[in-house]
């Protein structure tokens, strides 16, 4: 079945080998005179980079990360994530066949891939994988850790139809108004996340609570903010303090003493990156952590690590992935394993970002059994389940954004921690279902697939 | 409206802040004001002073070692910056100094990323810092007002060393006329080298003093550096009172301004530059028509 897999272009295409199967079961003619009539049938268009971007023997995966700028540690992360993937597809190891991959590489052919730093801005990011896809005639696009990066990556994959799995990026309007027919989101929205993170709020800290907000003001703050505190208010809780501040701001002192004297009980920290640890330290400096409880709706992929447990400790957020999920999914297990014996730390949820969507798209294209864009996007919009790092997901048709569960977690203490990154308790994981989005709530409107 | 107690504690803030960025800026107009060089890495030195922080206090836990470190690294990179490059910009146009500083600036951030990462490193309040003071019903981090006592002892300093040292007799004469200063006989270019030694060290101080205070990365003179500016052009290009009372000036703005609304203590420091740059454009403490 390999074998007929990696001829596609030039051979027989595992949906035509199905076909060949179904024909030679009614009797009607004999395989090998089937075979080239069926091919001349499934033949398609050129399309973006398709198919000149299908060699003999490998495919071209462009890949832009932040390893310079203000989200680079995140950037490196996620580049472990899709080297990892890639590694392990291409050898065909074990891991990938529990993911459902058939041989080395996909449909045959190796995954081939390079690496541009973005610099954190998405101007770098564009005109690098503009480049991927004009010399190397990229097949997939993928790579960012800002949701600026990633929407004007979309914007580019579905210009050049070439398919964009977007990286880590957690602005409802990814999936919303700047949604795009060739873009696919992994990370929760902040509308996913608010749903998963506001019953287990109101479930740990009660239903009577004032909270007071630091908020980055740029699309993603504000994005988290609408979000998480409207399905907060829903369950009974009072926003009584909203502090905007501007992006990459190092002294908060100023409205750190509004949240302060907002009689508050909840200090809920929207900001990300270094911004999350600095706010943090200096909320702690100011008193405030003592007279309220932190929440951190989207917690940064190294914050613990970073800030300290004197600040993470009982600290409530969500994650894209967690290490400790491995208790609950066997893949999970596998990806945690495999990156730390090779990296030595634990992967944070940057990294299972890369390794996941890698995996997600090569089993939508084994599925297709091309690497044509349109039926690798329908393959992806079928609401076919993977089973993944994070159990069976799959993406909705509607806004491409992923089905996934969204896990809620607490700071450890010192004293509760068993190793030495075993920063966080999972508290709850939400189901996807519960937590997507429904249609048209952010007014995405996939584009044209040609 | 916000409340007395609210207006009082921003009020405090500012000063808190002002001292904060007044002594950021000093490094800066010192340069310039001698120089007349508008130097772009002085977000970046002030990021070294931050991380030499963190390596001596690392390693040693003392406070007064990393101040000390902190100012003598510095200097001894201002020194190696002037002679090695600086010094054949002092006769080109502005467009290249900037360029030439800024590149600069991205050179020593990307280096700090390559050996440190990009990640926060923490670096600790000293002992006699923590806690917390309250004066009414405001609460105040202690290392904050204690840092404006250690601050304004080394304002205080600089403006000795400044005016009533022989070497800050020639360095102000500098700033007035170079040439002049030249043709009596005295070495300006070795006074240059000084004060670029010295507007780094005074970064590096500023990073030392900060570093408990905020989270230390790579990028965070970026910030510091735009405030820095602002602070001068308030305060008046290149005048060294001008940048402590710029530096006050803004901090009062940024925090009574966010008493009201946080989102818009930046602009509203913008505001304030672009009213004294139509009304007074040399600055509050600049003189008319220097160079």
């Amino acid at each position: 079945m390999t074998e007929f897999d990696s001829d596609e272009g030039q051979g027989v295409t595992r949906r035509d080998f199905l076909k060949i199967g179904a024909g030679a079961a009614a009797g009607i003619m004999l395989p090998s005179l089937w075979a080239p009539a069926a091919l001349a049938a499934e033949k398609h268009q050129a399309l973006g980079t398709y198919p000149a971007g299908v060699g003999r023997h490998s495919v071209f995966v462009g890949i832009t990360v932040p390893l310079t700028g203000s989200y680079s540690a995140s950037g490196k992360d996620l580049r472990r994530g899709y080297e990892l993937a890639i590694e392990q597809i291409n050898a065909g190891h074990d891991i990938a066949r529990r993911w459902g991959m058939h041989g080395k590489g996909v449909l045959g052919k190796q995954i081939e891939y390079d690496v541009a730093d973005s610099q954190t801005k998405p101007n770098p990011a564009v005109q690098a994988q503009t480049k991927f896809i004009n010399q190397k005639k990229a097949l997939m696009i993928t790579g960012s850790v800002s949701s600026a990066t990633a929407i004007a990556l979309e914007k580019l994959a579905q210009r050049e139809h070439v398919l964009n799995m977007v990286g880590a990026s957690g602005s409802n309007d990814t999936t919303g108004k700047d949604c795009q027919r060739y873009g696919f989101r992994s990370q929760p929205p902040a509308y996913m996340v608010a749903q998963g993170l506001a019953p287990v709020l109101a479930k740990e800290m009660g239903k009577q609570v004032k909270a007071a907000y630091l908020v980055p003001d740029y699309t993603y703050g504000h994005s988290v903010f609408d979000s998480v505190s409207k399905a907060t208010e829903a369950l009974g809780w009072k926003t009584v303090s909203k502090q905007l501040v501007p992006l990459g701001t190092t002294d908060f002192s100023s409205a750190l003493i509004n949240i302060a004297n907002s009689g508050a009980d909840v200090f809920v920290n929207v900001a990300f990156g270094n911004d999350a640890v600095a706010s943090s330290k200096q909320a702690q400096q100011f008193g405030i952590l003592k007279k309220m409880k932190l929440v951190v709706p989207n917690i940064s992929p190294f914050q613990y690590k970073e800030a300290g447990s004197d600040i993470m400790e009982g600290a409530y957020g969500t994650m894209d992935f967690w290490w400790g999920l491995e208790d609950r999914y066997p893949l999970a297990k596998d990806f945690v394993q495999a990156f730390e014996a090779k990296h030595n730390y634990k992967p944070r949820w940057t990294a299972n970002i890369g390794y996941m969507q890698t995996y997600i798209w090569a089993l939508a294209v084994q599925r297709a059994g091309t690497f044509y864009p349109v039926s690798v996007i329908k393959e992806l919009e079928s609401g076919h389940k993977v089973d993944s790092t994070l159990g069976e997901v799959w993406y909705s048709d509607y806004d491409h954004q992923l089905v996934r569960p969204v896990p809620v977690v607490r700071g450890k203490s010192s004293a509760q921690m068993k190793g030495k990154e075993d920063y966080y308790e999972v508290v709850g994981v939400v189901s996807g279902e519960k937590a997507m989005v429904p249609k048209g709530t952010f007014g995405c409107e996939l584009g044209p697939y040609t | 409206m916000p409340s007395l107690s609210t207006l009082l504690s921003q009020g405090f803030n500012g000063l808190i802040l002002g001292a904060l960025l007044a002594l950021v800026s000093s490094g800066l107009t010192i340069i310039l004001g001698t120089l007349g060089v508008l130097n772009f890495a002085h977000g970046a030195l002030f990021m070294l002073g931050a991380y030499t922080a963190y390596v001596v206090l690392g390693h040693t836990g003392s406070y007064v070692l990393a101040v000390l470190a902190g100012c003598a690294f510095l200097a001894v990179v201002g020194l190696v910056l002037e002679r090695g490059l600086i010094q054949y910009y002092y006769d080109r146009n502005e467009e290249d100094q900037i360029l030439v500083t800024y590149g600069l600036g991205i050179m020593i951030v990307e280096a700090v990323r390559f050996f440190f990462g990009g990640n926060s490193q923490q670096v600790s309040v000293p002992g006699w810092g923590e806690g917390i003071v309250s004066i009414g019903s405001l609460i105040y981090p202690l290392y904050r007002v204690q840092a404006v006592v250690i601050i304004a002892v080394t304002l205080l300093a600089l403006y000795l060393l400044l005016y009533r040292t022989r070497i800050g007799l020639v360095v102000r004469a500098g700033i007035e006329d170079t040439v002049m200063v030249s043709m009596l006989g005295i070495n300006a270019r070795r006074t240059f080298l000084l004060v670029f030694a010295l507007g780094a060290a005074a970064a590096g101080f500023a990073g030392v003093v900060y570093a408990p205070i905020i989270s230390v990365n790579p990028d965070m003179g970026g910030s510091f550096l735009v405030d820095s500016f602002v602070v001068i052009v308030i305060g008046g290009l290149g005048s060294f009172p001008g940048a402590v009372v710029g530096g006050l000036a803004a901090g009062e703005i940024i925090s009574l301004t966010s008493a009201f609304n946080a989102a818009y203590s930046d602009v509203m420091l913008f505001v304030v530059m672009a009213a004294v740059l139509v009304l007074r454009p040399q600055g509050l403490f600049g003189v008319e028509g220097r160079q």
